[in-house]
C-alpha cells in the first residue's frame, strides 16, 4: 500500500508537467477562472520561483501541484503518472511519500505542539516513535532555535509559526518541497536564514523546490523564475 | 430517577405483603379525617369469637390492643408500645420469632406476665445482652422475656416497626389498660377467596352486634389491606413513571447538548481533517481516529454519568429511606443512548469532512 504506482522507470521524464491545465471557481455568471490554461514542466533538482500579482492563481496553482486540489480540465503528470487518473487514497500517498507543502496560512495542528505538529507527517508514513523524536528535532532546530518545541501554535509568533510549517513539510526529506509564500511573515534576516536553509536542501539533497514569493530578493534564490498574471504563465526566466 | 422510584414501590409492596396480604383490619369509630376518628365503644373479646366464629372463608383472627408505656430495665428505661395480643396474631401480621418462642395457649388463658420483645427495644434495653428469662418492668407488672422478634425495619411512613412488645392480650386488659376493650380485630382471609365479601359479611354481623339501626352509619370502620396496598403501590409506580419522564426529558436535553458539542467540535475539526489529509493521511486513517475518539469519549461519558447517578440514587435512596433497587435495564439504556449520540454526532461529520477534497477541508470556517 506505502509503495506507489509512480515507478523508477520513467524516472527520466520531467518530475513535474501539466498541460492546460485549468481550475474555475464557482459556475454560470460567478464563475471566476483562476487558471487559464497552464503549461509548465519542472525537471528533477530544480529550485523554481513563482512570482506574480496577487490574485493572479499562484496558490491555485500550487494546490494542485501539491496534489490538494484537482484540476477542471487539463493534465498534471506527476513522474509521468497521470494524478488525475489516481485515485484519493493513492494521491494521499504521493503526498505523504513525495511532497512536502508549506501553506500560506501555514495550517498547523492548533492544539498540539509545535513538536507534535512536526512529528505528523511521520506518524502516517509510519515512523517507529524514537526516530520520529529526533527526525521532528532535527527539522524544528534547521529552521529556527530550540525553545518552542513544546508551545502550541497559538502561542507562537506568526514568523514561529512559519517555520515550524516548514519543519513539518521538510521532516519527510521530500522529493519536492511546494512553498507558499514561506518567508511572507519572516523579517530579511529569517527569510534569507530560511532561503540558505532551502538552497542546500536543493543542492545537497537534490530536492526539488517550487516557492511561490513576492519579493525579488527572494526570487533570486531561485535557477529559474515563472509569472503568473491572471491565469496564465505570463514569463518564464533563468 | 427510576431507579429511585422503583425502589420505593419494591419497598411499598414488601411491606405490605410483610402485614399479610389477605388482611383485613377492623376498627372502632369511623374515620372523620387525617388520623382522627369518631368516638366510638370499642370492641370486647366476644366480638373478636363472634367473627371467628360466624364467618366462613377465613384463615386467622387476631384481637389486639395497645398503649404506650415506659419500659424499665435495671437502670435503662425506653418508651414504647405494648400491644395485648391474643390467637393468630404472629400469623396475621407475618411476624416471625428470631430467638426464644411465641406464647403458648395456657400463657394467653391465664394472662400470664410474658412478653416478647421488638428488636429495637431489646436493642434499648439490653443491648449486647441477652434478654431472655430477664425481667422487665412495665407500668407496675414485671414480665419475663420469653422471646425476640425478628426485626422488620421501618415503614415508609417512617416509623419504627420494631418499637414494640408483645404480651398476651389477657395480661393487657387486666395489668395495663384496667379494663376489656380490643382496639383493633385483624382477620385474615383465605387464600383465592374474595376479601370484599367477607368484609361485607363482617360488616353486616358487626352492626348487628352492635345494634345499629339501618339508618345509622358503621361505628366501626372494616379496612381492607390489599386496597391500601393497590393504592399505595399504584401511587409509587406513578411517582416512577413521573421521575422516569423527568428522567426522560433530561436524557434527551443532554443528549441535544452532546449533539452540539459534538458538533461544534467537528466544524472545528475539519481544518484539521485538512491538514491530516494535506500530509498524506488516508481517509480510513482519519475516520478511524475520529470513531475511537467519539466512542472513547462518549463511552466515559456515559460511565461517568452512570456512575454519577448511581452514587446520587444510592444517596437519595439512604435518606428518602427507600431501598436501592439497581435497575439494569435503566442503565444500560442511558449508556448507549449517550454512545449512540456521541458516535453519530461526532463520526458522521467527520465522515463529511474526511471525503472532500484536502483543500476544501482546509477552508472550512
Ligand atoms: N475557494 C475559492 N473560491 C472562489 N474563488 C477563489 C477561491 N480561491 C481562490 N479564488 C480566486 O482565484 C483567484 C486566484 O487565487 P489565488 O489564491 O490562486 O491567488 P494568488 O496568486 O495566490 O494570490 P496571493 O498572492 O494573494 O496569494 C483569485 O481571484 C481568487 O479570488
Ligand atoms: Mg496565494
Amino acid at each position: 500500500m506505502n509503495t506507489i504506482v509512480v515507478s523508477k522507470q520513467i524516472s527520466h521524464s520531467p518530475l513535474i508537467e501539466l498541460h492546460g491545465v485549468t481550475k474555475v471557481y464557482g459556475t454560470g455568471g460567478a464563475a471566476m477562472h483562476a487558471l487559464r490554461g497552464i503549461d509548465l514542466r519542472i525537471d528533477q533538482g530544480e529550485f523554481v520561483a513563482v512570482m506574480g500579482p496577487s490574485g493572479s492563481g499562484k496558490s491555485t496553482c500550487m494546490n494542485i501541484l501539491g496534489c490538494l486540489d484537482t484540476p477542471a480540465s487539463g493534465a498534471y503528470l506527476f513522474k509521468g503518472v497521470d494524478v488525475g487518473k489516481l485515485s484519493r487514497d493513492q494521491r494521499a500517498l504521493l503526498r505523504r511519500n513525495y511532497l512536502g507543502f508549506v501553506f500560506q496560512g501555514y495550517n498547523l495542528l492548533n492544539r498540539t505542539s509545535a513538536l507534535e505538529n512536526v512529528e505528523l507527517p511521520l506518524i502516517y508514513r509510519g515512523t517507529p516513535a524514537v526516530e520520529r523524536r529526533e527526525r521532528a528535532l532535527k527539522a524544528l532546530e534547521a529552521v529556527g532555535p530550540k525553545g518552542w518545541k513544546s508551545h502550541t501554535p497559538g502561542e507562537l509568533s506568526g514568523g514561529q509559526q512559519q517555520r515550524v510549517a516548514i519543519a513539518r513539510a521538510i521532516v519527510t526529506d521530500p522529493k519536492v518541497l511546494l512553498a507558499d509564500e514561506l518567508t511572507g511573515n519572516l523579517d530579511s534576516a529569517h527569510s534569507r536564514e530560511i532561503m540558505e536553509l532551502l538552497t542546500s536542501f536543493n543542492s545537497e539533497r537534490s530536492i526539488t523546490i517550487v516557492m511561490v514569493t513576492h519579493e525579488p530578493d527572494m526570487a533570486a534564490y531561485a535557477g529559474r523564475i515563472i509569472r503568473f498574471l491572471d491565469g496564465v504563465i505570463d514569463s518564464e526566466s533563468g | 430517577m427510576v431507579t429511585l422510584g422503583g425502589g420505593a414501590t419494591v419497598q411499598v409492596s414488601e411491606q405490605i405483603a410483610s402485614l399479610g396480604s389477605n388482611l383485613l383490619m377492623i376498627t372502632p369509630g369511623q374515620r372523620i379525617g387525617m388520623g382522627q376518628r369518631s368516638a366510638a365503644v370499642a370492641f370486647d373479646v366476644d366480638d373478636a369469637e363472634a367473627i371467628a366464629r360466624d364467618i366462613g372463608s377465613i384463615s386467622a383472627v387476631a384481637p389486639s390492643s395497645s398503649q404506650g408505656v415506659t419500659v424499665v430495665f435495671g437502670n435503662k428505661n425506653w418508651s414504647t408500645k405494648v400491644t395485648g395480643i391474643d390467637g393468630q396474631y404472629f400469623k396475621v401480621r407475618n411476624w416471625t420469632i428470631e430467638s426464644g418462642r411465641e406464647f403458648v395457649s395456657s400463657e394467653l388463658r391465664a394472662g400470664k406476665a410474658v412478653c416478647i420483645l421488638g428488636a429495637t427495644v431489646r436493642k434499648e434495653l439490653f443491648g449486647g445482652q441477652d434478654p431472655l428469662g430477664s425481667n422487665i418492668r412495665m407500668e407496675k407488672v414485671s414480665c419475663q422475656v420469653i422471646g425476640i422478634l425478628e426485626a422488620k425495619g421501618q415503614s415508609t411512613m417512617g416509623t419504627d416497626r420494631d418499637d414494640l412488645i408483645l404480651i398476651p392480650l389477657r395480661t393487657f386488659q387486666r395489668r395495663i389498660a384496667g379494663n376489656q376493650d380490643i382496639g383493633l380485630i385483624q382477620v385474615s382471609v383465605q387464600d383465592g377467596v374474595s376479601t370484599d365479601k367477607v368484609k361485607q359479611d363482617i360488616e353486616q354481623l358487626m352492626r348487628v352486634r352492635r345494634h345499629i339501626s339501618p339508618s345509622e352509619d358503621d361505628s366501626f370502620s372494616v379496612r381492607d389491606m390489599k386496597e391500601i396496598a393497590k393504592m399505595l403501590t399504584g401511587t409509587t409506580q406513578v411517582l416512577t413513571a413521573l421521575l422516569g419522564a423527568v428522567a426522560a426529558v433530561s436524557l434527551l436535553v443532554g443528549g441535544i447538548g452532546i449533539m452540539n458539542i459534538m458538533l461544534v467540535s467537528v466544524t472545528e475539526r475539519t481544518r484539521e481533517i485538512g491538514v491530516r489529509l494535506a500530509i498524506g493521511a488516508l481517509t480510513r486513517e482519519v475516520l478511524m481516529q475520529f470513531l475511537v475518539e467519539a466512542i472513547v469519549l462518549s463511552s466515559f461519558g456515559g460511565l461517568f454519568g452512570i456512575v454519577l447517578a448511581l452514587t446520587a440514587s444510592v444517596g437519595l435512596a439512604r435518606v428518602l429511606q427507600v431501598p436501592f433497587v439497581f435497575n439494569s435495564g435503566i442503565v444500560v439504556i442511558a449508556f448507549f443512548f449517550s454512545a449512540a449520540v456521541g458516535v453519530i454526532f461526532g463520526y458522521f461529520p467527520a465522515r463529511q469532512a474526511a471525503r472532500m477534497d484536502p483543500i476544501e477541508a482546509l477552508r472550512h470556517e
